[in-house]
Order: C-alpha cells, then structure tokens, then sequence
C-alpha cells in the first residue's frame, strides 16, 4: 500500500513538473518587480522571492531540473559502479584488490567533502545550464563506490556458479560471459543500487546547492530554492518559504519507499 | 594477531595518504586556471621578475615531481599557503581545528545518546507502535538535506553541536535498532529473560559482547558523517572551523587549502575507523 502511495505522489510530482510550461508559462527567471517578496496571492500562488520571481514557477521547474537529472546522475553512476565493480568481482584476484583498494580510498574520504573540492576544481563562474550538467554528471562520477562494492561482491558469488560454469564450459568466454550470463544476474542488485543513488543525489545537490556550490542562478533546483530559508528570521514568518522542503521530503521519502519493495526484490 | 592488525592499519593509513596526496596534487596541477598567477600582471614588475615567476610556475608542471615537492615540504611541515586568505594552511588548520574537534565530539556523544536510548528502549519495549514511531521520525530526519538542518538549526537558536547529531542520528538508529533487535532475538538471550535475569545483566553481559563490536563499526563511520556535517553546520552557523574553512576555500576555488584539510579529514576518518575496528576485535577476542 505504501509502495503505490509512494509511486502515485511520484507520479503526480513528476507529471506536474513536466507540465511546468504550461502550468506556469512566464518561466522561472521572469521578474515582477512591483511585486518583490510578495506573499502568496491569486497571480503568485507561493508569492514571489526578493527579486520578484514565481516562487511556484521556479519550484516547478526546479523539480523537473531535479527529478530528470537526479536519475541520469543515478544511471552513470550504477553504470560505472556494473563496470568497475562488476568487472573487478568476476574477474577476481589482483583486479578485484586494486578496485577495492581504490574504492576505499574514495570511501574513506566524507561525502560532502569529496563533493566540495571536486566541485572546486572546476569553474564557479559557467553558464547556468553547465553548471546544472557539471553538478549532476559529478554527482554520477563520484557517486559509484558504494555501489561498486556491493556488486562486486555479488559479481564475486556469481563467478563460480553452474551456469558460468557451464557457459565456460561451452567455450563461452571474456566480455561476452560477463555481458550475456554475469551482468543479467546483478539486475535485482542494480536495480536497487540506481534507486539508492536518486534520492542521494537529490539531497547532495540540495546540499551544494543551499552551500552555493550547486545549479548557478536564474537556473533554479532544490538547494538553490533552499537558500531562501536562511533570510528567514523564524519558522512562522514566512511558511510559504517552506514548500520546497516539504516537496524534497515528500520525493525522497517517496523514493525511499520504492527502494524498500526494491531492495526486498534484490534480497 | 592484534599487533599484525594494527600494522595492517597503519599500512592501510599511509598507502592512502600517499595515494590520496598524488590523485589530489595531479587534480591541483590539473585544475583549470593553475598556471595563472596574477603576479605577473603586476606593472610595478620587470621582465626579469617575470620571468622569474614563470619559472617557479614551470616548476611545479611536472605532477610527479610536483607532488614529491609538496611532499617534502609537508614532512617539514610546511603545508603551503592559503590562496584566498594569505597565510600558511598550517596555521589555518591550529586555529580552527578544535572548535571542530569539539563540535564533532559533542555531536557525536549526543547523536549516539539519542541513538542507544532511542534502540534500546525500541529493543527492550517491543512495541510495534513505537518503533514505527522512532522510525518515522528518523525516517523524516533522513529525508531533509543537512544543510537545511543546519539552516533550521540557526532558525531555532540550536547548538551546532546539537545540529549535527541531528544529522548523524537518524542514520546510526536504523543500524543500532536493527543490531540490537538481532542480538536480543538470540536463543542464549531469549534462555537468560526466561530464567529471570535482570534487562542490565543480560545488556552488558549477553548482548553488547554479541552486538558491541558491530555498533562500534557504526561508531566509526559516524565520525565521518559528523565530519561531514560539520560543513553545512559551520558554514551556514557561523561557526569558525574546519567544515567553515572548507566550504570558504571552495568558493574561493583555494585548491592547496581544501587538499590539505581533505587529506586530513580523510586521515581522521580512517583514524577513527581503525581505532574501532581494533577495539571491535579485542572485544570479540576476549568473548573467544
């Protein structure tokens, strides 16, 4: 029950978002000057920020940016963590040491850190459409690790199962036996990696994002609609401000639904 | 046996140190905007001097002799100097580290507080109702960004500290509430409640020799989540740590800062992680 709960809020969240061009047509980076910092009223249903934007508009499209990159950045990662990880376990020995050992390295470092000083390594001052891309591939490039450790134990245990026997056996042998009889085995663990990754990358972003690290302004996303928060003086002055919060922790904890049924189905 | 793993610890520590010291100097040399130095745009600056500069940048292109040279000068504890804010890393790094060390360590003893009472009581109640209680309200702990915890830390007026237990608590719990629900379903323990022993005898000499060296781990990988939260909860607090210093020398793109204290970020977390793992096995070997 929870599960379809989960998948219809999702559902109607990803739809709205998608709809952001019709249902808020003016755009996210339109200014209504007399009406900066404006309460919510009939033409700005979640009032307008400092600089007289739709505050609605921009969580609408924030959400999309979100909702579509967060699992690309997911999709890379799990990817990266079949091949790397994947490969390592099947493969066994050396490989799979080295692999591990570098999959530590990246481990023992905190999340957010590792995150900060890469994104410190690339230019701050690019279009705002580069730095959605520059975020959300960083996210999937850095994010495979953990990932990458449990499939290669999984790809480990399939090593020397009957049917890789028998496919070796067959003369069945290299990328082919990884690609054909390994790598459909590990779906139930992919699956369950990429839908861990989403809602990880969902709240890193907003972490870089209300950091100032994140999606370059007009763009907005949920970390930069985030930032808003810390102008507020308490939590009753201006509730509205909230929203976008209380969307982020509808989505992640939607998703955290889905990963329960999913990671039971990996099980 | 103890003494080989601590070894293999220490090996571990100093294989990524160095490890961790080359991929980060070839990201510095790599970085967009390295072989700039606005020095040479100086006019009061002759072509000789110039030149000079060019020189000392030339230098430093090579990554590996790069990194041997920073390297050298790390052993004599030169850790360079801070682009952003003018003045050596070193001395950063002594001004701000225990405002850091304190905030982590009191974040941590109130997370894992929290955590042990809100497990226990989960383990030892067995009430359906609370439990999901507990896990719901961590559940929706998870689910909100630590900065904007932090950013609802400074609305309510709360302690950083207490900020970054909120952060780590939620995470540990799941971990902790699941050891000790395990380690309370075992057949010796269920043997021990049906003889009549008290819930204190069977927690301290039935169950936190089973469960003990597992909820250490946890304790170990929550220093680097504190660690880790200490960014959005200094930076967004205002509170003058490394986290603060971090999150400063990455807007500010100051590559030889952020290196040095990633690198010691990454030394305490496999500092703290070993350290519980070695205590984890002298438990288990005097249950052995």
């Amino acid at each position: 029950m929870w599960r379809n709960a989960a998948c219809t809020a999702l559902l109607l969240i990803v739809c709205l978002s998608l709809a952001a061009n019709w249902v808020a047509p003016a755009g996210y980076a339109k200014q209504y000057r007399e009406a900066a910092d404006a309460p919510p009223s009939r033409a700005h249903w979640l009032g307008t920020d400092e600089i007289g934007r739709d505050r609605f508009a921009r969580v609408l499209y924030g959400t999309r940016i979100s909702l579509l990159l967060a699992p690309a950045a997911a999709l890379l990662s799990t990817l990266l963590a079949a091949l790397i990880g994947g490969l390592a376990g099947y493969l066994g020995g050396t490989w799979a040491r080295v692999a591990m050992a570098v999959t530590d390295l990246f481990l023992s470092l905190p999340w957010l850190f590792l995150l900060i000083t890469v994104r410190a390594l690339m230019p701050l001052n690019v279009s705002p459409l580069i730095s959605v891309l520059v975020t959300f591939t960083m996210l999937g490039l850095l994010g495979w690790t953990s990932a990458a450790r449990v499939l290669c134990a999984s790809a480990g245990s399939l090593r020397n199962a009957d049917f890789v026997r028998q496919a070796r056996a067959s003369g069945i042998r290299g990328a082919r036996l990884f690609w054909i009889h390994v790598v459909p085995n590990l779906k139930p663990v992919l699956n369950a990696q990429f839908w861990i990754s989403i809602p990880v990358f969902i709240l890193s972003e907003a972490n870089l994002g209300i950091l100032g690290l994140g999606v370059a302004e007009p763009m907005p996303s949920w970390g930069s609609l985030l930032r808003e928060l810390e102008g507020l003086v308490s939590v009753g002055e201006q509730p509205w401000k909230f929203v976008p919060l209380l969307l982020l922790v509808v989505v992640v904890t939607s998703f955290q639904f889905v990963l329960s049924s999913e990671e039971e189905a990996a099980a | 046996m103890l003494r080989r793993r601590i070894m293999r610890h220490g090996l571990t520590i100093v294989a990524t140190v160095l490890l961790g010291g080359l991929i980060s100097a070839t990201l510095v040399r790599l970085a967009p905007g390295f072989d700039t130095d606005e020095a040479q745009l100086d006019p009061h600056l002759n072509s000789a001097s110039i030149e000079a500069l060019r020189q000392q940048r030339a230098e430093q292109h090579n990554v590996v002799r790069f990194y041997f040279h920073s390297l050298q000068r790390a052993v004599r504890g030169d850790l360079g100097r801070s682009i952003s804010l003018g003045q050596p890393v070193l001395e950063l790094l002594r001004q701000r580290v225990p405002m850091t060390l304190r905030l982590v360590a009191i974040g941590l003893l109130l997370s894992w507080a929290s955590v042990l009472a809100l497990a226990l009581s989960a383990a030892w109640l067995r009430i359906p109702a609370y439990d999901t209680l507990a896990t719901v309200i961590t559940g929706t702990f998870l689910c909100i960004p630590a900065a904007a915890l932090a950013l609802l830390s400074v609305l309510w007026n709360m302690p950083g500290a207490l900020a970054i237990a909120l952060i780590i608590a939620p995470r540990d719990y799941r971990y902790a509430r699941n050891l000790l629900t395990k380690g309370y379903s075992l057949p010796h323990i269920i043997a021990a409640r049906a003889r009549g022993l008290s819930e204190l005898r069977i927690l301290f000499v039935h169950v936190i020799p089973v469960v003990g060296p597992q909820l250490l781990a946890v304790a170990g990988v929550s220093v680097s989540l504190a660690l880790g939260a200490a960014i959005p909860v200094e930076a967004l607090c205002g509170l003058a740590g490394v986290g603060q210093l971090a999150w400063q020398a990455a807007l500010a793109r100051d590559l030889p800062l952020l290196v040095n204290i990633t690198t010691l970020v990454t030394l305490v977390t496999l500092f703290a992680n070993s350290t519980t793992d070695v205590i984890g096995h002298m438990i288990r070997g005097q249950e052995l």
